[in-house]
């Protein structure tokens, strides 16, 4: 196990410096420099070579990589070179904002999706059973930022049951979680349709087994049986789908973000994108990616501490 | 191909699909024709009004014809879809049957390359590169088509693994058989099967990721109405009208759902097995 787990650390931390390098490539091959873009046409020769310097782009292109890498293992992202702040100030400020939001889409979508799912699975191909199944799809097939966009149209401009835009007052806790209902909601949807389906199909495999059939047998109350013996082992699969689905749930918040106009990683990258502040999109994407990286590396190493089959395909 | 089509209209949900996504596909194949309007032109006069019979999902901000632009937005949904999931597929279907069939080494390449793709979250991937390189529909297509190949790619090496310990491709090699045509005739139609299957289930996604990007402005330039740049109009008049924002989303929701539902069963039909893996 103490193997499989190096061996898996090691593989995620190549994994996070080939991104980086490619990010950093692309940067460079394409046509086109950074600091000529970002100053606009008008830019005298001097202000765009200043610029450059600023940026870190003047030096040649093996040497900017090795200083990034360095730089990055002190935690230090760069310069922001537009408010002049350091990028991974800017950066840790907004995360938070969205890691509240996944967590809070992905608690609701538990909730919700498990009892759909388990109740689906005790009461197969009745009404319910059929009714769930269509809407789970329904659920699943909804990109976010629909769903974000008709809450916002509904919830928030028509009725004025929530805040529209923002993430609330600092302090103000109730607040806040008034800003949070609508965009968790945007994200979980698809999630609520796709936990139920995955509990229910693991539900009605784990009630098929052996020692479902022997607790039966012994006579447990049909309670005890679901909920003690036979639920504990169907959400198991859903601890893995939240970890490789963590790049999926990145994607929503980013264009949820957007919608509802909250501070966040998303719109952060976005805005920089849209001033062309290439350390801040740099930042930002590669914090985002070793989150995922993050995630998937511990779903792995769950699933294959439940699991030992696992440990020998790496 | 037609004995599963007929097993699909055998089955509700199925049927349901094909007819959902073949009723759209005709309308924006045939937008030039069925379009009531020019989806460019601008009518100020008319504008933003609700549904009416002459303006059946009414019109945005520049009196433009929001059915019009629905049905030409379609044309960039599918073109968008067909194309990058068809070449993801076929650089997928090499990559794959190489890191399969080839030496160790290379197999450890792809597999590393194909993890690196995969360690992006697409839109964050899709939003630097558009960063970069400029918003356009070519840019979007590129990305949806790099960060496809890996889910292809993987599957593809999967089977090619399972099949070339096989012992009829071992026969094979011992006769002599050039390792193409092991490749192309013993291997690929015994991986084509699941990669349709995976390929109508990613069009969905697909599809929903262009408009995300389009709704973000990264994806086709206005005036071209695309499913996303509706719903943008859509949202930034969100307190004067539903109307984009109802126009846009329909067609969107409907072909997901009718690919999803048309996937599914093809799934069930042609391979059972799958039916948990996926």
């Amino acid at each position: 196990m103490l193997f499989y787990i190096l061996k898996r650390l090691l593989l995620s931390i190549v994994i996070v410096m080939l991104a980086v390098t490619m990010l950093f490539c692309m940067i460079h091959l394409v046509p086109g420099d950074p600091a000529r873009i970002l100053l606009g046409p008008r830019a005298t020769p001097e202000l765009i070579a200043s610029m450059s310097a600023r940026m870190g782009l003047d030096s040649p292109f093996p040497v900017q990589i090795l200083r990034f890498f360095g730089n990055l293992f002190t935690g230090d992202l760069g310069m922001d070179v537009i408010t002049n702040r350091p990028v991974a100030d800017i950066v840790f400020n907004q995360l938070p904002y969205t890691l509240w939001l996944i967590f809070s889409a992905i608690t609701f979508a538990i909730l919700i999706g498990i009892s759909l799912g388990c109740y689906s699975a005790l009461h197969r191909n009745t009404l319910v059973d059929r009714i769930t199944g269509i809407l789970s799809v329904a659920c699943i097939t909804a990109p976010a930022f629909v769903v974000a966009l008709y809450s916002l149209l509904i919830f928030a401009v028509t009725l004025h049951w929530f805040p529209a835009v923002g993430a609330g007052e600092k302090g103000d806790f109730w607040d806040q979680v008034a800003h949070l209902v609508l965009p968790a909601f945007a994200i979980g949807l698809s999630w609520i349709g796709y936990l139920a389906r995955l509990v229910r199909a693991s539900m009605l495999e784990v009630m098929g087994e052996n020692h479902i059939r022997t607790a039966r047998a012994y006579g447990l109350p049909e309670r005890i049986v679901v909920y003690r013996y036979a639920l504990k082992l169907a959400v198991l699969p859903t601890v893995t789908v939240i970890g490789v689905g963590m790049g999926f749930l990145l994607s929503a918040a980013l264009l949820t973000e957007i919608v509802f106009a909250r501070p966040g990683i998303g719109k952060l990258i976005f805005d920089s994108i849209t001033t062309r502040n290439y350390p801040v999109v740099m930042g930002s994407v590669l914090i985002s990616t070793i989150l995922f990286v993050v995630s998937t590396t511990l779903s792995d190493l769950i699933n294959a501490w439940l699991d030992p089959r696992i440990r020998a395909s790496l | 191909m037609i004995d599963i089509l007929k097993r699909i209209t055998h089955e509700t949900l199925g049927l349901f699909g094909l007819i959902l996504v073949t009723i759209i596909t005709v309308c924006a194949v045939l937008a030039n024709v069925i379009a009531p309007y020019d989806p460019i032109a601008l009518n100020i006069v008319d504008r933003l009004q609700g549904p009416s019979a002459s303006h059946w999902l009414g019109t945005d901000q520049l009196g433009r014809d929001l059915f019009s632009r629905v049905l030409f937005g379609g044309q960039i949904a599918l073109k968008v879809a067909l194309v990058s999931i068809g070449a993801a597929l076929c650089i997928g279907v090499i990559l794959g049957m190489l890191a399969g069939f080839g030496p160790r080494w290379l197999d450890n390449i792809i597999m590393l390359f194909f993890d690196t793709i995969r360690s992006f979250p697409t839109v964050m991937f899709a939003l630097a590169t558009v960063a970069l390189v400029g918003p356009s529909l070519s840019t979007v297509i590129a990305v949806i088509i790099v960060t496809s190949i890996p889910n292809y790619g993987r599957v593809v090496r999967t089977q090619t693994l399972t099949i070339k310990s096989n012992q009829f491709v071992m026969a094979e090699r011992v006769m002599g058989v050039s390792t193409m045509r092991i490749l192309f005739v013993h291997i690929l139609p015994n991986v084509i099967g699941p990669l349709i299957i995976l390929a109508s289930m990613d069009i969905p996604t697909v599809i929903a990721l262009e408009a995300g990007l389009s709704f973000l402005g990264m994806g086709v330039k206005p005036p071209t109405p695309s499913w996303g740049s509706i719903l943008n109009d859509g949202y930034t008049l969100i307190r004067n009208t539903p109307w984009p924002i109802i126009a846009g989303s329909i067609p969107l929701v409907l072909i997901t759902l009718g690919f999803t539902f048309l996937g599914e069963s093809l799934r069930d039909l042609i391979d059972p097995k799958l039916r948990k893996s996926l």
